[in-house]
């Protein structure tokens, strides 16, 4: 064989093994996924959405664009990487299939070109090739410059926090790092030897030609192929395998699957797809406010993967969805966060005592809406009683459903892993809801509307009292003024975030007064720290983070703050003396009389 | 004459018992009040635990001690304080400024915003009032509802803004326990019909006759006092207020319906008090003002020439902050003699 030497067998072996482990891997997971991810990623395969998930592949794996857009700096370090090896593979193996004058030469032949080239050999575009291969190179190598910086100065790229890794991790990363400069010296050192090389490769190789280069080449190719073969190897156990999931997943998605409420291959395949880059670090609430820095999504992500997540970790969260919404990768780190909350089934019994056994009377007369509280509502009093104001204003008749006996819409005991106690507690608000034929739910509390809308599948219309009092004033079935004080709004993360109502409530604000912008707004919004669905934080930390929310809402001097949720309003509350409503309440206030 | 020896802010129980003592001992003092009277939260008590003693006749029993030496502004709020030099400080109110060679802080307390706690429903529902209400129905001699009913049941609700970490108060405001009973007696004597509860977490006797009062109400006057907070109020059709509570003691939730609802509403640093001591740099975690040390230097501050007493510091009686005002007295005569 013309083109073969000893040296090629580690890359070789290393190559083979890890393509036999991601096959493994891959048909594990696919088939580990449960039925209904299954049957809905098979109906999609073939539609107009492959195409759109080969695209999104592009954009997201090769040039990283949500990396981008988040920081410019670590996006490009990315795209070095990322799409100039892609390039030195393609444009390698066309360079080899016109030298060698067929696509089925050895594999390994565009990896280690430079060395078995026979300069006597001459085809068409080979000056180009050459050049363009060393671009490439210097392409890549640009990137690793800034990930070296990067691992020891991550504040220059404006990242506060990076993240701490596996010693397997750092092993694959020391082997990735020596990839490409040993690629560089190989290259050079035969360029010196043969004349062969580019406009980097051929400099560097004269600059060596002092050297006894007859002896060095060998071992620099040598260890280039060890380079390539340690780093196949440990790839698919360290956060470098998220180089083929993230693909793998680009695509599931887009055929529609998504997060169940367990574990299946599709969680592994989102564990396995994050490559712990650290920017849910920076987002993070408990984080940059109380100092917790070892539960954000990427060690979570990291401890599950590995088998080692304990309860304080799973458990200290908000479920905010900063996280989610900065991801790169666009990984449901929440959802599984609450899977892996899940929790055995103990007594249900004490839990539902203070359900009522009798039904309450039905509903007779016609009504138009059923008008659902919430738990939270009940002891922020001044929302259910605007809501009531702002009722008879526009002359809806309505059924409060929750006005004696309260039933928890059951998304606090969800986030917490009780998935049978939160089960029981909606077929009792379902059985309760369908018992009238009213059509439109209204309830006041984000955590509830995120309930009814995707965990109940009610064939009812759902709203939140933003969305159906903006519904109101632009039907004209409520006239308000529009008062001169200035508001500033809160986002809450279950009904910003949870459910992307942003424009209702601010259409409603600016009716009713002069609504100011604050710098986190929208998906940027910051936690209230009170969300029910962590059970670890100690009340100092939950201030402290809700004194960061206030600091950001109070910064322009608004006259009133205004939230539309209940657990934010009480947060809010209990923060400062400063004023704060919840949208229902303002507008009650300025009703045109 | 804008100069005296001895300004002193704020004419509550501790200012004017310091003023009385200053005044003796020929200091020429001034009082700075910003309410119409001096007196400071003593005129809207009627009677005061556990002797019910008047709080009028004590209010007058104090200005009759007062002498010449003594001066009284009142209507006049501080605008701000400067310590001009050394031995000088300087005063301003809206009308003028006043200099002296020592200040005393007497700046008190104001009761905790019962609106914060909206699970409550003070100030949505009209029948839901604070413990400062109820003792002023007391004084009328006359107690019912918004509406003019004459109330059949009151529940009192315990440590509202005190001993509560979501509002940031950590601490116990120390009158509210037995200022139930000694209101709940009260009432029962102006209404021998009504039913009377009382929620509490844990109740703090903590002084002599206290617990001999808190045994009388429960014999003698028949209140039921139930361990345990109430976690939500809703009015009812008719305006009564509907409570929703768990008896901790025997594990069961229970549901009341009442017809006044009172909130007894803790103690908080004044306005005027979280001013001087962010002014100063002499403010501990709740925004009260901070001694020189607790135990032998409770008047003085880290700043030379100033001096606190009374509540502006922390919760306390009546009797406290009495003593604490003579003590005060005390502390700026050794002051101005030595100087």
């Amino acid at each position: 064989m013309n083109n073969f030497h000893p040296f090629v067998l580690p890359f070789t072996i290393g190559t083979v093994v890890l393509f036999i482990i991601l096959f493994a891997l891959f048909v594990k997971w696919l088939l580990q996924m449960d039925k209904t991810q299954k049957t809905t990623a098979l109906k999609n395969i073939i539609s107009f959405k492959t195409l759109k998930a080969v695209w999104e592949a592009v954009r997201e794996c090769l040039f990283h664009r949500n990396i981008f857009r988040t920081n410019p700096v670590l996006g490009y370090m990315h795209l070095s990487f990322a799409f100039g090896w892609f390039l030195l593979i393609v444009i390698g193996k066309i360079e080899t299939t016109f030298y060698s004058g067929t696509f089925w030469d050895e594999f390994w032949l565009a990896i280690f070109f430079r060395f078995f080239e026979d300069t006597s050999v001459t085809f068409s575009g080979s000056e180009l090739f050459t050049q363009l291969m060393d671009a490439c190179l210097l392409f890549v190598l640009s990137g690793i410059v800034l990930a070296v910086i990067k691992r020891f100065y991550s504040k220059i790229y404006g990242m506060k926090k990076t993240t701490k890794h596996t010693i397997v991790d750092k092993i694959a990363l020391t082997s990735l790092w020596c990839i490409f400069p040993l690629r560089l010296l190989a290259e050079s050192a035969t360029a010196g030897i043969k004349h062969n090389g580019g406009f980097l490769t051929q400099s560097l190789g004269n600059l060596l030609v002092g050297l006894p280069l007859e002896h060095i080449t060998l071992p620099l190719w040598w260890m280039y192929s060890i380079a390539l073969c340690l780093f196949f190897l440990f790839m698919p156990f360290t956060r470098y395998m998220h180089i083929f999931t993230e693909m793998l997943l680009v695509f599931l998605r887009k055929w529609g699957v998504t997060e169940n409420n367990q574990k299946t291959g599709y969680t592994n395949i989102e564990l396995n797809a994050c490559s712990r880059c650290g920017i849910c670090i920076d987002v993070c609430p408990l984080n940059t406010e109380a100092g917790i820095n070892n539960v954000q999504s990427v060690y979570f992500i990291k401890n599950t993967r590995y088998g080692t997540l304990t309860k304080e970790i799973a458990d200290n969260c908000l479920m905010c969805g900063r996280c989610v919404q900065a991801c790169p990768v666009g990984i449901e780190s929440t959802l599984i966060r609450q899977i892996m909350r899940k929790k055995e089934c103990f007594n249900n019994k004490d839990y539902y005592q203070y359900i009522p056994d009798k039904e309450e009377k039905q509903i007779s007369e016609e009504k138009e809406v059923i008008y659902f509280a919430g738990c939270m509502s009940h002891i922020t009093v001044s929302i259910p009683e605007a809501m009531k104001h702002i009722f008879a204003a526009a002359n809806v008749k309505y059924w409060y459903m929750d006005e004696n006996e309260t039933i928890c819409c059951g998304r606090p005991l969800m986030q917490q892993g009780l998935d049978k106690q939160a089960e029981t507690l909606r077929q009792k608000n379902t059985e309760k809801i369908l018992s009238s034929s009213i059509r439109t739910l209204v309830t006041s509390c984000p955590i509830c509307y995120k309930s009814f809308t995707e965990e109940y599948h009610l064939p009812i219309e759902v709203l939140h009292h933003t969305q159906y009092i903006d519904r109101l004033i632009r039907q004209g079935r409520i006239k308000v003024n529009r008062s001169d004080i200035k508001v500033t709004y809160h986002d809450p993360c279950e009904l910003g975030r949870g459910c992307k109502i942003y424009e209702e409530p601010r259409h409603v604000l600016h009716a009713v007064a002069e609504l100011m912008n604050v710098k986190m707004e929208k998906e940027n919004s910051l936690c209230c720290g009170y969300n029910l669905a962590n059970t670890q934080l100690e009340l100092e930390d939950q201030m402290k983070i809700r004194n960061a929310a206030i600091n950001n809402l109070t910064a322009p001097k608004p006259d009133t703050v205004i939230t539309s949720c209940p657990m934010c309003k009480r947060a809010l509350q209990h923060g400062i003396n400063v004023n704060i409503k919840d949208i229902a309440e303002i507008v009650d206030e300025n009703i045109a009389k | 004459m804008n100069h005296f020896d001895v300004i002193i802010i704020g004419g509550g129980p501790a200012g004017m018992q310091a003023a009385i003592r200053l005044g003796n001992f020929n200091y020429k003092t001034l009082i700075i009040e910003k309410e119409k009277s001096i007196g400071g939260k003593l005129t809207q008590w009627d009677k005061l635990f556990p002797d019910f003693y008047s709080a009028e006749e004590l209010l007058q029993n104090l200005t009759r001690q007062l002498n010449e030496n003594v001066s009284i502004l009142t209507e006049q709020e501080v605008k701000d304080i400067e310590n001009t030099s050394e031995n000088e400080w300087t005063v301003k109110t809206a009308d003028g400024q006043y200099s002296s060679k020592a200040l005393l802080i007497a700046s008190g307390y104001d009761f905790f915003n019962a609106k914060r706690k909206e699970e409550f429903g003070y100030g949505i529902y009209p029948n839901v009032i604070t413990s400062v209400e109820l003792e002023a129905m007391i004084k009328n001699g006359k107690i019912t509802t918004l509406d003019g009913r004459i109330p059949q049941k009151i529940a009192y609700l315990q440590c509202v803004g005190s001993r509560d970490e979501k509002v940031g108060n950590h601490y116990c405001s120390i009158n509210c326990c037995i200022c139930a009973v000694k209101q709940s007696i009260e009432v029962k004597e102006l209404l021998p019909d009504v039913e009377q509860y009382c929620f509490y977490m844990d109740l703090r006797m903590a002084g002599q006759h206290y617990e001999e009062l808190y045994r009388t109400s429960q014999e003698k006057y028949h209140v039921q006092f139930i361990r345990g907070r109430i976690s939500e109020a809703a009015s009812t059709f008719d305006n009564r207020i509907q409570i929703k509570a768990e008896n901790t003691l025997l594990s069961t939730p229970l549901k009341l319906t009442v017809d006044l609802f009172v909130l007894m509403v803790g103690m908080e640093a004044s306005e005027t008090t979280r001013f001087i001591s962010q002014k100063f740099n002499i403010s501990n975690e709740y925004g009260f003002l901070q001694s020189k040390q607790r135990y032998c230097s409770d008047n003085e501050t880290e700043i030379k020439g100033l001096f606190l007493a009374g509540t502006c510091k922390r919760p306390m009686t009546i009797p406290k902050s009495l003593k604490d005002g003579d003590a005060a007295a005390n502390a700026i005569f050794d002051y101005l003699k030595n100087r």
